[in-house]
């Protein structure tokens, strides 16, 4: 409670600090929703053309990009510092990091919000809107209460893929620009049913990086398609399998600080 | 004129030392260009009428412009913008050269020399083994590398106009943002441009960001026959001057009211 409550204050900080400049917040935040409102643009021309990808419509569809975008929106806000912690490493900053009383994952987490990723947060809201509107979930509390699970699930596995691109700083010192096929490429691999992929790709984002469980595997329950990913009750406890990534992830950073040597700067 | 090809090649050459970040870009862009190639695969599989472009050559499509990406004119010279920032742009104002020549010299270097690095590996990795296809004909070859040519001073014009623009507001953010969703859809790079509505090809083929990354891909597989090349280059140029004129009179007012922050 105590460390909620820390957090809160920490966070709270971040946010007044980023609203000194409402313009420049407003304006990034209309700009994130445009970029990202530019590509969902590129989606809906794309199954206007075809029809429909794989039996998905742009209902269904729908439904994946949002959840995904969502869940991404949430974790690229929350986990801003660890986004960063290159940078912190480099300069040194970790030091003081690891002289306070709380754990530094912690820290580097309570340590800034991007409160401007609200942009791809409104947007994926709207299009998640859209597809239960147009899938009728609005009345189905199991199925909604699911989706909105899932996407907690989600974020955290974004959010563990944070933690581990920071991770690795603790080796290099620098932040893989590399990662961005993990955060940015999982995000968009997302966005359509993992059907799609071959073979390797869909394994990797089941088995190694759990993403197929932000939205496609419960989403089938959902949406009450015909195709299934294993036993139903797995779609339930999907939402399980991000934490537990979180979980591991958060282990391995453990891991790293205890490799970690000052750059001395 | 030797001004502006000293500060070019400076420029380049300095650029062409970030061979790292080439590599790791490769790598990256080219996940993402068979990430996007299984999504169009998949989309021409329920495809039920003939569509405007194969599948073959999207495929080709996609590769040619995830070659080519770091032409695009996504954000300002970054050099360029700092100087505006911290005020340093005074000394920029001292040089006995054309301000605007100087930053359009430098715009075209850091838009063509990272992409001279990153698209010969691209293009030879995705050739051999992911199903990139050879120009249509030689002719269409010459035909795209001609306007490939027109293509970077066109992204090295809208690039200087970005620049300036963060000499007029300051911050200039707003219209970065805007740049890139823009850019993004009437390129090409988020979607192939015949592949788009009906309804919004006339706006396409008017606005000047086809010329960034469409128009020389369609004379490379020979949607566009090699005698097109007038018109599809001129489109370019035509663009491309007046975007030069446009940022040489915004520069040129800019400058005329100029406070320059602190030092």
């Amino acid at each position: 409670m105590e460390t909620l409550r820390l957090y809160l204050r920490y966070i709270g900080a971040s946010a007044r600090s980023q609203l000194q400049y409402p313009a420049s917040v407003i304006m990034y935040a209309l700009g994130h929703l445009l970029v990202t409102g530019v590509e969902f643009f590129g989606l809906w021309a794309l199954i206007d053309r075809f029809g429909a990808i794989r039996g998905f419509g742009l209902a269904e569809v729908s439904l994946l990009y949002g959840m995904a975008n969502v869940s991404f929106a949430v974790a690229e806000t929350a986990g801003r510092g660890f986004k960063d912690f290159g940078v912190m490493v480099k300069s040194g900053d970790f030091d003081r990091l690891l002289l306070r009383p709380r754990g530094t994952a912690f820290q580097v987490a309570a340590q800034q919000i991007q409160l401007v990723r609200i942009g791809r947060l409104i947007q994926g809201l709207a299009v998640l809107a859209y597809a239960f509107t147009a899938l009728d979930l609005w009345s189905t509390p199991l199925e909604f209460g699911l989706a909105a699970m899932a996407m907690v699930g989600g974020a955290c596995t974004f959010l563990g893929l944070f933690v581990l691109q920071a991770t690795l700083a603790f080796w290099t010192v620098e932040s893989l620009e590399v990662f961005a096929m993990l955060t940015y490429g999982g995000v968009e691999t997302s966005q359509y049913p993992l059907t799609i992929y071959s073979a390797g790709f869909r394994r990797f984002f089941t088995y190694v990086v759990p993403l197929a469980f932000l939205n496609y595997v419960p989403g089938l329950v959902i949406m009450g398609r015909p195709e299934r990913f294993g036993p139903d009750w797995l779609a339930w406890a999907s939402p399980l399998v991000g934490v537990a990534f979180l979980f591991v992830c958060l282990k391995i950073w453990r891991l790293g600080e205890r490799h970690y040597r000052s750059t001395g700067s | 004129m030797r001004a502006y090809r000293a500060t070019f090649s400076a420029k380049f050459r300095a650029l062409l030392q970030y061979r790292a970040a080439a590599a790791a870009g490769l790598a990256t862009q080219a996940f993402f260009g068979l990430l996007r190639i299984m999504i169009f695969t998949a989309f021409y599989a329920s495809a039920s009428g003939p569509q405007p472009m194969t599948l073959p050559d999207v495929v080709t499509y996609v590769w040619l412009s995830q070659g080519l990406l770091m032409l695009l004119p996504w954000r300002p010279d970054a050099d360029v913008e700092q100087l505006i920032r911290n005020g340093n742009v005074a000394y920029e104002l001292l040089r006995p050269v054309d301000l605007y020549g100087l930053w359009f010299s430098r715009a075209l270097a850091v838009r063509t020399a990272p992409v001279l690095l990153r698209c010969v590996p691209m293009f030879v990795i995705a050739a051999l083994w992911f199903d990139m296809g050879a120009p249509a004909s030689v002719a269409s070859g010459l035909a795209f590398t001609v306007s490939l040519i027109a293509t970077a001073a066109l992204a090295a014009a809208l690039t200087t106009l970005l620049s300036i623009s963060i000499l007029v507001t300051i911050s200039g953010r707003g219209v970065h943002v805007l740049t890139i969703s823009v850019v993004n859809l009437f390129s090409g790079v988020i979607v192939p441009l015949p592949l788009l509505p009906d309804w919004i090809q006339p706006l396409v083929a008017f606005l000047p960001f086809r010329g960034l990354l469409d128009t020389p891909f369609r004379l490379y597989l020979g949607h566009l026959p090699p005698s097109a090349i007038w018109v599809a280059v001129g489109h370019q140029v035509l663009w491309t001057a007046m975007l030069v004129l446009a940022g040489r009179m915004i520069l040129s007012r800019a400058l005329r009211r100029i406070v320059v922050q602190g030092g």
